[in-house]
């Protein structure tokens, strides 16, 4: 126990977290809080009502710069980024030949180069492909010096545009440098909980400093990763690992929408002809939501079946919603059944539960309009 | 009456031949919020150390064992609507199942209060 604790990697807010009362667990090779004393349920309808504050300090953030960095990332990922406007932000994938997804990540053009959001547990990864696959004469710069901070819910636009008025004229899926209380940051309108918010890059050295001041104000309480999943969950979004990984692929994760209809025809992106075939001819399986119909929440790995008992997919996610007030999950399902309100069972410790395929998301997004 | 505790952080109270199981307030600090538990009916035969009842927070399920051998004479009805009852009276109206005992000397594997607090600690 000890000797992985010692191997755990901390973020630079680890002393804030243990102050704060947090419950450390390790995720993706860190230290990270969990939760706090106030508990996952009101951290999760905190960040409904008012406005939590995460800590993201574990993804990986990298710049792309070069004489064409969003040609040279295409090349990796079939969402649209020379179609990006300065300050503009995307979520893509990086795929494999087989079009199954080898990480999730948002890319912003900043100016003349890229900005990169990675999964903790896939920067490694991901870091050496771009190092290795990316067109000649582009570079990835790795900005291990930078803290990420998640600033979320329906409050956090009052909260970041009274330290940072700029904050609260952003559009959602944008990002800007925007200077919050004398400290220089990377601030977009985005987020990971289907509520309005913001996600601030800041550097390392300084993000205890803008932590405390976000604490500070009324509406903000902190939130860990508990809160962060549940609330993913709810808004239908994939966990990396879980809801989506190197088998699965965009169409068959509902992901389709991220790709434009310029790289839909041009392709030229790993496992793109499997990519297109399936947009042209469907999947045979699909990511839906499941609604239990009783209280018991189903796991991931729980096995769904149709009414006859035949295994026809199973749960990547699942869990309590506290917003939904009841059991919800995703997973995948064979394509006849991936149609809303489909009934199907559950095998939860044996004994098969009643559930439907249900509409994503649980929990309506509430995202910044303009 | 005597409370005895299991290494797996559940209490049983034990009042003559029948007895109340629970889990510790330890364990339900360590669970956080409970929001959904399976608790056994009434008439089911379980073996000392039979998973016999779930809690689930809303990160994980966890299994609930007998702590002794019996037959279950109730679960408790108000979680099924009140979950986190447990949360907030881990030892006493939240707890999970009554049970007769079919073999007494059984409890003689348990700890006493003072050995569970001493348990505990060392797990810190």
């Amino acid at each position: 126990m000890s000797d992985q604790a010692e191997d755990l990697k901390k973020t630079p807010l680890d002393s804030l977290h243990r102050e704060l009362g947090s419950k450390m667990v390790p995720f993706a090779g860190y230290d990270m809080p969990v939760q706090y004393p106030a508990g996952i349920l009101s951290e999760h309808t905190h960040t409904r009502t008012k406005a939590s504050l995460f800590d993201v300090s574990h993804m990986g953030q990298a710049a792309i710069r070069g004489s064409a960095p969003a040609a040279a990332l295409e090349a990796l990922v079939p969402g649209d980024l020379q179609a990006l406007r300065d300050g503009q932000m995307r979520y893509t994938m990086f795929t494999n030949d087989q079009g199954g997804i080898l990480d999730d990540l948002m890319v912003t053009r900043r100016g003349d180069h890229l900005f990169l959001i990675v999964n903790a547990a896939c920067k490694d990864q991901d870091f050496a492909h771009m190092q290795a696959n990316l067109a000649e004469g582009n570079e990835l710069e790795i900005m291990e010096d930078r803290a990420l901070l998640a600033l979320q819910g329906p409050e956090a636009a009052i909260v970041l545009g009274r330290l940072a008025p700029a904050a609260r004229l952003m559009s959602f899926m944008t990002s800007e440098p925007i200077t919050v209380g004398g400290i220089h940051c990377i601030v977009s309108r985005s987020g990971y909980s289907g509520e309005d918010g913001y996600e601030i890059s800041v550097p390392s050295d300084q993000a205890e400093q803008l932590a405390r001041l976000l604490l500070d104000e009324p509406e903000v309480m902190p939130a860990g990763l508990g809160s962060r999943d549940s609330l993913r969950l709810e808004a239908g979004l994939c966990l990396y690992g879980s809801d989506i990984n190197e088998t699965t692929t965009p169409v068959e994760a509902g992901l389709i929408w991220t790709i434009s209809k310029r790289r839909r025809a041009e392709g030229g992106f790993p496992g793109a002809l499997v990519i297109q075939d399936q947009i042209e001819n469907g999947a045979t399986r699909k990511r839906v939501g499941i609604k239990p119909d009783g209280k018991a929440p189903a796991r991931a790995h729980t096995e769904i079946t149709d009414k006859n008992g035949n295994v026809i997919g199973e749960i990547t996610s699942g869990g309590f919603g506290p917003s939904f007030a009841g059991p919800v999950a995703m997973g995948y399902v064979k394509a006849e059944f991936a149609k809303a309100e489909t009934p199907v069972d559950l095998m939860v410790r044996g004994k098969a539960q009643p559930a439907q395929v249900f509409k994503l998301p649980f929990s309506d997004h509430r995202y910044h309009k303009d | 009456m005597s409370v005895k505790f299991s290494k797996d952080h559940e209490w049983i109270r034990v009042d003559g031949n029948t007895a109340t199981v629970g889990i510790t307030i330890y364990a339900q600090e360590q669970l956080g919020d409970v929001v959904f538990v399976e608790v056994p009916e009434a008439g089911k035969q379980v073996e000392q150390g039979e998973e016999t009842a779930v809690v689930e927070s809303v990160k994980a399920a966890s299994e609930i064992f007998a702590p002794v051998s019996g037959e279950i004479t109730a679960g408790n009805p108000v979680l099924e609507d009140e979950p986190a009852t447990i949360n907030a009276d881990a030892e006493g109206e939240g707890w999970i199942f009554k049970m007769t005992l079919s073999d007494a000397s059984q409890l003689d594997d348990l700890m006493d209060a003072a050995a569970y607090v001493d348990y505990v600690a060392g797990l810190e």
